[in-house]
C-alpha cells in the first residue's frame, strides 16, 4: 500500500531522518515509535507532502508519489490527523467534517455563489455522508457545535471523522491518544481496529506502548532519524537495541 | 424553522427594508449618505470574502476599487465609451489583474501579505495621481456620464440608491450563498488551518487567488458605480486611508458575516455624520467608539448583534415559564 525508500530530511545542520525505508501492507495496521525527536512527525509530514524531501522517495500502490501536493495526495485516497489537533475550530463538527469531503464533491465558486442545482444536490449528498462519518465515530448529537468548544478528546476523534469521510485508502495517525485518559484510549483502540475493518489502512505514530502493542500488526522503531528496528509487537519489546534507545532517553 | 429557511428569510426582511428606507428618508442628505453606504457595504463584502471568509489581509482594496472607478471613468468621460461596456471592461479587466498578482501575493503570509497588498496599493495610488493625461492627475476626472437604461437615467439620489443598493444586495446574496457551500467551508478552512485545509484535499493556492480575484472584480464594480455616481472622482478617495477603513470596517462589522460587513459598513460611513456634534474632538471620539467596539464585542458588531439576540429569545423563554 505505502512504500518509502531511502527518505532523508536535513533541517539545516540536523539530519531529521536518515535513510528510513519501511512498507506499510494493505489492510495492516503498522506503528512507528520512538523517543521525542525521532523523527515521526517529520515523516508524516514527507510522506503527505507538507515538507520536501532531501532525498528518498514515496510509493502509493506501486506508483511514485513523491514530491506530490497535500491535495493531490488526498485525492489519490491518503488523509492524516495531527499531533497537536488541527481543527477548525469556528466550524460546526458536521462542516469540519463536510470539508473531509472536499474531495469527494466538485462544486465550484460559481456554482456555490450562484446555488445552482447540481450544487444544491451535492451539498445533501455531502451532509449525509458527513453524518455517517460521525455517526461511525460516535459523534452524533454534537454536530451542530464549533468545532473550537469540543473537550480535547472529542476533538481527536472529530479530526479522525474528518480523516475518515472521503473513504481512505490510507490514514496516518499522530500520536491519536496523546491527552486522552484511559477510557477514552480503549474507545481508540476499538475505533482504529474499526477503521481498519472498514477498509483502511492505519498506520500509527504514538507514544502509548500499550495501545501500540494491542493494536499494531508490525512496529517500526525511529531513533535520532535512523531506523533501529521493525517486526512484531512481541520482538520489538525483546529487542535490546529498542530497550537501550529507550532507557537512554530516561 | 431549518437553517436553510432562516437564512432565506433573514434575507428577505433585509432587503425589505432597504427597499423601503428612502421612504422614511425623503431628505436628500440623508438619503445621500445611504448611497454611500451602499457602496461601502459592497466593498467591505467583497473584502469579507478573502479577510473574513479565508482569513487573508489586503491592505490595498481600495486600489481595486479606484481601478474599477478610473477604467469607468476615462472610458466614458474621454473616449465616450457607453458606460455598461465600459462597466463590465473594469471589471473583467481588474479581475485579470487580481488574478495575475495574486499567484506571487497570496504565497505570503501575515505581515508579507499585508505589506505586499498595501505595496500594490500604493502603486496604484501614485498612477492614478502621475498619468495626467489620462486620469487628470490630483484634481481628479470630471463628466463621468451617469448610467442609463434607455431613456432612463440615473441621475438622482433616489435612482442611484435603488441602482446601487440592487448591486449589493446581489452581492451579499452571493456571499451567503458560498459561506454555506463546499467553496465556502474549503475557505473558512484555510482561515482556522492552512495544514489541515490542505491535507483534506483542498488546493489552497488555487482557492485564494480565485476569492482574491473575485473579491477585487466585486470592488471594481463599486469603483465603477461610484464614478458614475458621482460623475467626478480623484485620487484622494483610493487611497491607503481608504484601505484602511475598508478593513475596518471588516473586522468591526465581525470576519466573516455578511450582514456583519453591513453594520460595519454603515456604523463607518454614518459615525462621522452624527459625530459633528463634537466638532473637533469628533475624530478622538470616533477613535474611541471603535476601540470600545472591538474590546467588548470579539465578535464584531454581527457578533454582539447575536448574543443579545440570544439573550432576547432566552429571557422571553423564561418568562413564559
Ligand atoms: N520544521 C522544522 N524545522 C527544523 N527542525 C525541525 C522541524 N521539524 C522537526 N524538526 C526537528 O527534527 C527532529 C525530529 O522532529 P519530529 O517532530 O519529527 O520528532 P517526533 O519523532 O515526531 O517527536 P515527538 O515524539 O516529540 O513528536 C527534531 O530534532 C526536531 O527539532
Ligand atoms: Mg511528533
Amino acid at each position: 500500500m505505502l512504500e518509502i525508500r531511502g527518505m532523508t530530511k536535513k533541517f539545516g545542520g540536523l539530519i531529521a531522518l536518515d535513510d528510513v525505508s519501511m512498507s506499510v501492507g494493505k489492510g495492516s495496521i503498522t506503528g512507528i515509535i520512538g523517543p521525542n525527536g525521532a523523527g515521526k512527525t517529520t515523516l508524516f509530514n514527507i510522506v503527505t507532502g507538507l515538507y520536501t524531501r532531501s532525498s528518498g522517495e514515496v510509493y502509493l500502490e506501486g506508483t511514485d508519489v513523491s514530491g506530490y501536493a497535500p491535495e493531490n495526495l488526498a485525492r489519490l485516497g491518503l488523509v492524516r490527523t495531527f499531533q497537536n489537533v488541527e481543527l477548525f475550530g469556528r466550524m460546526t463538527v458536521l462542516e469540519n467534517v463536510m470539508v473531509g469531503l472536499h474531495t469527494r464533491s466538485r462544486s465550484g465558486i460559481f456554482s456555490c455563489s450562484l446555488k445552482w442545482p447540481t450544487h444544491i444536490m451535492e451539498e445533501k449528498r455531502i451532509r449525509d455522508e458527513a453524518m455517517q462519518r460521525l455517526e461511525f465515530t460516535g459523534m452524533t448529537g454534537i454536530a451542530d457545535i464549533p468545532a473550537g468548544s469540543l473537550p480535547f478528546g472529542m476533538g481527536r476523534r472529530l479530526e479522525i471523522a474528518r480523516a475518515l469521510a472521503p473513504g481512505p485508502k490510507i490514514m496516518l495517525m499522530d500520536e491519536p491518544a496523546a491527552g486522552l485518559n484511559s477510557r477514552e484510549t480503549l474507545d481508540l483502540a476499538d475505533l482504529i481496529r474499526k477503521i481498519r475493518d472498514a477498509g483502511t489502512t492505519v498506520v500509527l505514530v504514538e507514544h502509548d506502548m500499550e495501545l501500540v502493542m494491542d493494536v499494531c500488526e508490525t512496529i517500526v522503531v525511529l531513533n535520532l532519524g535512523r531506523k533501529l528496528a521493525e517486526g512484531a509487537p512481541r520482538e520489538i519489546q525483546e529487542n535490546p537495541a529498542v530497550i537501550a534507545a529507550y532507557l537512554g532517553e530516561e | 424553522m431549518t437553517e436553510a429557511k432562516r437564512d432565506i428569510l433573514g434575507f428577505l426582511l433585509f432587503a425589505a427594508a432597504v427597499l423601503i428606507a428612502p421612504f422614511f428618508f425623503a431628505d436628500s442628505y440623508i438619503l445621500n449618505v445611504l448611497v454611500f453606504v451602499g457602496i461601502n457595504t459592497l466593498l467591505a463584502v467583497a473584502l469579507n470574502l478573502l479577510l473574513g471568509f479565508a482569513g487573508q489581509i489586503s491592505l490595498g482594496h481600495a486600489a481595486f476599487f479606484g481601478l474599477g472607478a478610473y477604467i469607468s471613468g476615462v472610458m466614458t468621460a474621454a473616449h465616450s465609451f457607453d458606460p455598461w461596456l465600459a462597466m463590465l471592461i473594469a471589471a473583467v479587466s481588474t479581475g485579470v489583474a487580481a488574478f495575475i498578482i495574486g499567484f506571487p501575493i497570496l504565497k505570503l503570509k501575515g505581515h508579507y501579505l499585508a505589506m505586499a497588498t498595501l505595496g500594490f496599493g500604493i502603486i496604484v495610488y501614485i498612477v492614478f495621481n502621475e498619468t495626467v493625461d489620462l486620469t487628470g492627475g490630483p484634481s481628479g476626472l470630471p463628466g463621468i456620464p451617469n448610467l442609463s437604461l434607455g431613456e432612463f437615467s440615473f441621475d438622482n439620489d433616489i435612482k442611484n440608491f435603488y441602482l446601487i443598493w440592487a448591486f449589493t444586495l446581489l452581492a451579499m446574496r452571493i456571499s451567503l450563498n458560498l459561506y454555506r457551500s463546499r467553496i465556502g467551508r474549503a475557505l473558512r478552512a484555510i482561515h482556522d488551518s492552512e495544514v489541515a485545509a490542505r491535507v483534506a484535499g483542498v488546493n489552497v493556492k488555487n482557492l485564494k487567488v480565485q476569492i482574491f480575484t473575485m473579491s477585487a472584480v466585486i470592488s471594481a464594480l463599486a469603483g465603477s458605480l461610484y464614478a458614475h455616481t458621482m460623475t467626478f472622482i480623484s485620487p484622494a478617495s483610493f487611497g491607503f486611508n481608504f484601505s484602511v477603513e475598508l478593513v475596518t470596517m471588516v473586522i468591526i462589522g465581525g470576519l466573516g458575516s455578511v450582514y456583519g460587513s453591513f453594520m460595519g459598513a454603515a456604523i463607518l460611513t454614518l459615525l462621522p455624520e452624527f459625530l459633528r456634534i463634537f466638532h473637533d474632538y469628533d475624530i478622538i471620539v470616533y477613535g474611541l467608539l471603535l476601540i470600545l467596539i472591538i474590546m467588548f464585542m470579539p465578535g464584531g458588531l454581527a457578533g454582539g448583534f447575536r448574543t443579545a439576540l440570544e439573550r432576547l429569545s432566552r429571557s422571553r423563554k423564561q418568562g413564559a415559564d
